[in-house]
């Protein structure tokens, strides 16, 4: 356990997430692989800030105001802004793909071809 | 270092593979599976595991945020749209994008991978027990991952009070867009 097998944690998780996304034909389930995508980054995200030394405590190592110690959690309030941006598009996403299916009686991105030129 | 000094313990370590594989068989799961519906259970495990691993990673809010939003709400949303749009029966089939998004999603793992265990990182831990920073520095920065709540409340309303501002607008155009999609017209 440390940085480097939480990093490949995070980066296998990515690449299966993309896998799907890139391959799957129902909606439903290319929003799901996102949502896998996204776990990754947060988890990626939040390791650098657990481990990595911030650039500002690096060049000022003496450092003890709070201003440059904080720096150590940028990692997780950004974590938190991806999960709120994350769940404003799982929402939006399904009402979409909802609307879809009231259409056109399918769920499959091929099936949705009205603006293919 | 940081914290109770539990970190390079063999329990922790065993839990923490025992989380990553999990998390990954899951993943997996989720893509393989053609029963939309288990798919989305195994989304679940998935999601689980990784507030796991944020809690090994000294992250207790945002194991709980992780649970609370994706294991609560978006995997109910999730289960909601498969179970009224009644494909659960066709599942999810592959496109013709099979071998080429396979092969594209292997080099790119092989290139990240390359890039983290060739990067020489400044870790914290190492900065710390090798004298790298200042005494007190070193117990200050301690300090921050002992209590990190306190000190997210204080970024999220001081440093980052914009971003803020702006996620609730975001969330709030969001619900807007969602129920002007699923009104009936």
């Amino acid at each position: 356990m440390g940085l480097e097998s939480f990093l490949a944690v995070g980066a296998i998780i990515f690449c299966i997430g993309l896998y799907g996304a890139l391959t799957k034909r129902n909606a439903i389930t290319v929003l799901m692989c996102i949502e896998l995508m996204f776990t990754a980054v947060n988890i990626t995200a939040v390791t650098l800030s657990r481990y990595v030394v911030p650039a500002g405590l690096a060049e000022n190592p003496a450092s003890v105001s709070d201003d440059v110690l904080q720096t150590l959690l940028t990692g997780q309030v950004f974590t938190i802004f991806i999960i709120t941006v994350a769940a404003a598009e799982v929402a939006l996403g399904l009402a979409i793909v909802m609307a879809v299916f009231k259409n056109r009686e399918s769920v499959f991105v091929t099936d949705a071809t009205e603006m293919k030129h | 270092m940081l914290g109770e000094g539990t970190e390079s313990s063999v329990i922790t370590d065993v839990i923490f593979w025992v989380i990553a594989v999990g998390t990954i068989v899951a993943a997996i799961a989720v893509v393989q599976l053609r029963d939309l519906f288990r798919a989305a259970l195994f989304l679940v495990v998935a999601f689980l595991g990784a507030a796991g691993m944020f809690v090994l990673l000294r992250a207790e809010f945002i194991a709980v945020v992780q649970v609370l939003i994706y294991v609560g709400a978006i995997s109910v949303l999730i289960i909601f749209a498969i179970m009224t749009t009644r494909e659960v029966e066709q599942g999810s089939p592959y496109n013709r994008l099979q071998v080429p998004a396979l092969i594209l999603a292997g080099l790119f793992l092989a290139g990240v991978i390359f890039v983290i265990f060739s990067t020489e990182w400044n870790v914290l831990d190492t900065a710390i027990s090798g004298g790298r920073l200042a005494d007190e520095t070193a117990t200050k920065a301690s300090e921050v991952f002992a209590g990190t709540v306190p000190r997210i409340a204080g970024l999220l309303i001081r440093e980052y009070v914009l971003a803020f501002e702006v996620a609730s607008v975001v969330l709030l155009a969001a619900i807007i867009g969602a129920l002007s999609l699923m009104r009936e017209r």
